[in-house]
C-alpha cells in the first residue's frame, strides 16, 4: 500500500484521530476509578445513602 | 424498558454494566473492519492516496453535529419532561463532542492542505463548524461555572437548544453560499455520488464511531451519575452534627 506524495497527512490525521479517542478512554476510565474510589472512601467513612444501600454499591 | 424506567439512576447504572462490553466489543470490531477497508481502498482519480482522510474526517464531522443534535433531545428532557437523566446525558455529551468536533476541524485541515493548498479557509462550512466547536466549549465552562447542577442544567439546556441552529446551517452552508468546500456527496437528494469502493468503507467507519461515541457517552454518563451521587453524599456527611 503506497500512500504517495502526501502521506504524512494521511498518516498525521490517523495518528491525531487515535491519540485523541485514546485520551477520551484514558480519561473517562479513570473519571470512572476517581469516582469509585471517592465512594469508597465515604462508605469507610461511616456514610451510608437514604436507601440503606452501600454507597460503593454499583451494578 | 421505557424511558420512565431509566429515570432512575441505579437502574440506568445495571443496564449499563450489562450493555457496556459489548458495545466496546462491537465497536473494536467494527472500527478494526472499518481501518482495513479504508487501507484496502483504492486511490480516487484526483485526490490521489488522501482519499483515505474521508474515511476518518467524515464520521467525525457527522458526529460533530449528530452529539448536538443528542443534546438538544437532552435539553428538551430537561426543560419539558424533566427527565432526571436528561440533564447528565447533555452534560456528559458536550466533551466528546468537542472531540469529535476538534477532530473533524483537524483532520479537515490535514486534508485541505494537499487538496485546496491551504490548511484553513473562512468559508461558510470551515468558519460554521468552528463556531460548532466553540459553542461546545462555551457549554463545557457553563457547566463548571455555575455550582448548582439544576441551575446549571437549565441555562445549558436553553443554550443548546439556540445553538441548535447552526446545525442547519453547517449542513446546507455549502449550498446556500459559495464555499471551497464539496458539497454534500453521501447524504444528498438523489443518493450518493460517491463509488461503492469508498461508500463501504466509510459507512463501516460512520458506524463505528456512533457505536464509539454511544460507548463512551454511556459511559460518561454512569461516572457522572456517581459523582453526583458522591457530592449528594458528601453534604449529608457535612450536614451531620460532628461529635
Amino acid at each position: 500500500m503506497s500512500l504517495g506524495p502526501y502521506a504524512s497527512f494521511i498518516v498525521t490525521s490517523y495518528l491525531f484521530v487515535a491519540a485523541v479517542v485514546a485520551i477520551l478512554i484514558g480519561w473517562i476510565t479513570f473519571d470512572y476509578r476517581r469516582q469509585k474510589a471517592r465512594l469508597r472512601d465515604l462508605e469507610a467513612s461511616g456514610v451510608t445513602r437514604r436507601s440503606g444501600r452501600g454507597v460503593t454499591d454499583i451494578p | 424498558m421505557s424511558l420512565i424506567d431509566l429515570a432512575n439512576p441505579t437502574r440506568f447504572l445495571s443496564l449499563t454494566a450489562k450493555i457496556l462490553p459489548w458495545l466496546a466489543g462491537a465497536t473494536a470490531v467494527l472500527l478494526a473492519i472499518g481501518l482495513y477497508q479504508s487501507a484496502m481502498a483504492p486511490d480516487d482519480y484526483q485526490q490521489g492516496a488522501t482519499v483515505k482522510i474521508m474515511f476518518i474526517h467524515v464520521p467525525n464531522a457527522w458526529l460533530s453535529m449528530f452529539v448536538w443534535g443528542v443534546m438538544s433531545l437532552s435539553a428538551l428532557g430537561t426543560l419539558v419532561w424533566r427527565h432526571p437523566l436528561a440533564d447528565v446525558a447533555a452534560k456528559t455529551a458536550a466533551p466528546i463532542g468537542a472531540a469529535f468536533t476538534f477532530l473533524a476541524l483537524v483532520t479537515g485541515s490535514l486534508w485541505g492542505r494537499p487538496m485546496w493548498g491551504t490548511y484553513w479557509e473562512w468559508d461558510a462550512r470551515l468558519t460554521s463548524v468552528l463556531i460548532l466547536f466553540l459553542m461546545y466549549l462555551g457549554l463545557m465552562a457553563l457547566w463548571r461555572a455555575v455550582e448548582d447542577p439544576s441551575r446549571a442544567a437549565r441555562a445549558a439546556a436553553v443554550l443548546t437548544l439556540v445553538g441548535a441552529i447552526n446545525i442547519p446551517i453547517i449542513k446546507f452552508s455549502v449550498d446556500w453560499w459559495n464555499t471551497l468546500h464539496q458539497p454534500a456527496s453521501v447524504l444528498r437528494m438523489g443518493g450518493s455520488t460517491l463509488d461503492k469502493a469508498f461508500l463501504i468503507p466509510l459507512l463501516v467507519m460512520a458506524v463505528a464511531f456512533s457505536l464509539l461515541f454511544i460507548t463512551l457517552h454511556l459511559a460518561a454518563m454512569r461516572n457522572e451519575i456517581l459523582r453526583r451521587r458522591v457530592r449528594s453524599l458528601q453534604m449529608l456527611q457535612a450536614s451531620k452534627p460532628q461529635g
